[in-house]
């Protein structure tokens, strides 16, 4: 502990760098420590997100103060816009993806590498390089793969006979090619959560059941799944969140085409709010999307995360 | 259990049927994982035409120049700088900001302490995209378009809530006996979070400061909205250009793509512990 005191030489040199102690009393401190975030934070984050509900109700090209109160047109306007129903529709398609193919799909992998055996890590580390690859790379690289002249679909194509279709450019294949990209960049992420999370299980639990005769998928029915659930809630929070944000992905492979059918949520908000400085209208959706995550985080914490 | 380490109970069980199936799962999955990424970097040492009939397999003549007219240009290493400085910016005042804010919310006793933690915390309920048209009026208003504080200042303010309960939990488990050399009235107080607190925080600074990173360096929204001026793109902007300009140049895209992932690709194998671990304790610990 003596390490610590603050009469050892080292320290004490670097307690000259600091304010003198008399002029930065209690309140001093608090000014000095928690003031700037505060700004910042109010400034950049709280005061923007009241803006965005105000705005809102105005139709506003972002110069001057808005000053032409529509009330709830903006609004009107974007439940009645099939392009947003269709953005909608891929955020839920992309929510149920993740779900129900993608957690899974990492906690199969999960289960096994989470075991030590030569090579555990280097497939670890191969799963997980997707996620830490920009959303914007992982696009191109795709884009390059479903390229129907050059990628590995024209391949298949001329390998079995037939003229390779352009993936990404099918109204109705498009959003399917884009969920594919999602699933590989983000398993890694949800496969090393549950690597803690079974880490986190003590293997005694195994050995009582295997020496009581349990098979391999009995013990993982019974044992791990059930120990895993806090895991698995936390895994879906983060893939729900996740796919309500959808954007970076999105645009190097459709920009939300061919006729609109690949938008999503965020997309959507930035052609149509941003690009056109439709601010109101924009605004709209920001506070559309605020309200889903919103009720969404308070809702889960309070029904399924409770107990941590 | 003194019998794990010499023989760890679990891999004795495991059966050669199983390992053989785990092999060939892992290598499948890891081939189709990991196809893309090679197909990609392959795809730079190739003409056009190879490419063509060629796309996936070695280079039949392997082309330097697609990766050397990148590498002499200047445009890749302006990104790359442009990335890294707005990177620099955001760790350094996330840092700074969030291990202070949290050391008072965590040590000091103060009126509505709770409340302002809850306030803070408001900001991991929504993503910065819910307000960004209000954002880019803010910076625009503060005449910070095409600078790097543009992107970074909202980047720090919106990570501020994740840093600062990872600090904050980081710093109420270092035990209170350690503070007790120091008094703690104001003074003390800051005295003890430079003298203290700091120098045993390296891991979570480091935790801190790779998710702020990370996050910045892959940033795509924030600075597509903020820049206008090409010579400021961080390499995200810089390489959606790149491809918007040559289009069908597929060679040239997957040179240039090679290159700009390549940082993260060898930082990500240097580090891979840190930042694995890094990337994952936002979730596990927040």
């Amino acid at each position: 502990m003596s390490e610590f005191a603050p009469s050892t030489p080292a320290p004490a040199s670097s307690l000259r760098r600091l304010p003198k102690s008399p002029s930065l009393g209690a309140t001093g401190f608090l000014v000095v420590f928690l003031a700037p975030s505060l700004v910042l934070f109010t400034t950049l984050v709280i005061l923007p997100m009241i803006q965005a509900g105000w705005y809102s109700f105005f139709d506003w090209n972002g110069y001057g103060v808005p000053e032409n109160f529509v009330g709830l047109r903006n609004f009107q306007q974007l439940f009645g816009s099939s392009v947003f129903l269709t953005a909608l529709r891929n955020n839920g398609l992309i929510i149920a993806v993740s779900v129900v193919l993608q957690i899974p799909l990492a906690l199969w992998l999960a289960t096994l590498v989470s075991r030590r055996f030569a090579g555990a890590v280097f497939f670890r580390a191969v799963f997980f390089l997707p996620f830490v690859l920009a959303d914007v790379a992982a696009g191109i690289i795709w884009s390059f793969i479903y390229d129907g002249n050059y990628g590995l679909v024209a391949s298949l194509g001329h390998a079995l006979g037939f003229d390779p279709p352009f993936l990404l450019a099918d109204k109705q294949w498009a959003i399917y090619a884009v969920l594919v990209v999602i699933v590989w960049k983000y398993f890694g992420f949800h496969m090393m959560l549950f690597i803690a999370g079974l880490q986190g299980i003590s293997p005694d639990y195994h050995e009582a059941a295997e020496i009581d005769g349990a098979s391999r998928r009995q013990r993982f029915l019974h044992i791990t799944l059930p120990l895993l659930k806090p895991t698995i809630a936390l895994s879906v929070f983060f893939s729900v969140l996740g796919a309500l944000q959808t954007f970076d992905v999105i645009m190097p492979l459709t920009q939300g085409g061919p006729a609109n059918s690949t938008q999503s949520m965020v997309s959507f908000l930035y052609l149509f709010g941003i690009s056109r400085m439709k601010i109101g209208f924009g605004s709209a959706v920001g506070v559309v999307l605020f309200l889903m995550c919103a009720t969404f985080a308070f809702a889960y914490k309070k029904m399924v995360l409770k107990d941590e | 259990m003194s019998s794990a380490s010499a023989a760890p109970a679990p891999e004795r069980a495991v059966s050669l049927v199983y390992r053989l199936y785990s092999y060939a799962a892992l290598l499948l999955v890891g081939g189709i994982v990991f196809f893309p990424l090679l197909a990609a970097s392959m795809g730079g040492f190739k003409s056009l035409g190879e490419l063509r009939t060629n796309p996936f397999g070695l280079p039949q003549a392997w082309e330097w120049q697609n990766y050397w007219q990148i590498l002499s240009g200047s445009d890749y290493w302006r990104m790359l700088a442009n990335s890294l400085a707005i990177g620099l910016i955001t760790v350094f005042t996330t840092l700074v900001l969030g291990s202070m804010t949290a050391f008072a919310l965590a040590h000091a006793r103060f009126f509505g302490r709770d409340m302002l933690l809850n306030y803070f915390l408001l900001g991991l309920m929504f993503p910065a995209a819910t307000a960004i048209i209000p954002l880019f009026l803010r910076i625009r208003d503060l005449g910070l378009l095409d600078s790097y504080f543009g992107v970074a200042l909202p980047q720090v303010a919106f990570g501020l809530p994740m840093s600062i309960l990872l600090f904050r939990k980081f710093f109420r488990d270092i035990p209170k006996e350690i503070y007790e050399a120091a008094t703690m009235d104001g003074a003390g107080y800051a005295r003890a979070f430079f003298v203290i607190t700091l120098p045993l925080s390296r891991p979570i600074l480091a935790t801190v400061a790779i998710i702020s990173f990370v996050g910045s360096w892959n940033s795509y929204l924030l600075p597509l909205i903020m820049f206008n001026d090409g010579s400021k793109f961080p390499w995200p902007l810089g390489i959606m250009n790149f491809v918007s300009d040559h289009s069908a140049d597929w060679q040239k895209i997957l040179a240039f793509l090679t290159l700009t992932i390549l940082p993260t690709v060898i930082a990500f194998a240097i580090a891979q512990k840190h930042i694995v671990s890094g990337l994952t304790a936002g979730a596990v610990k927040g």
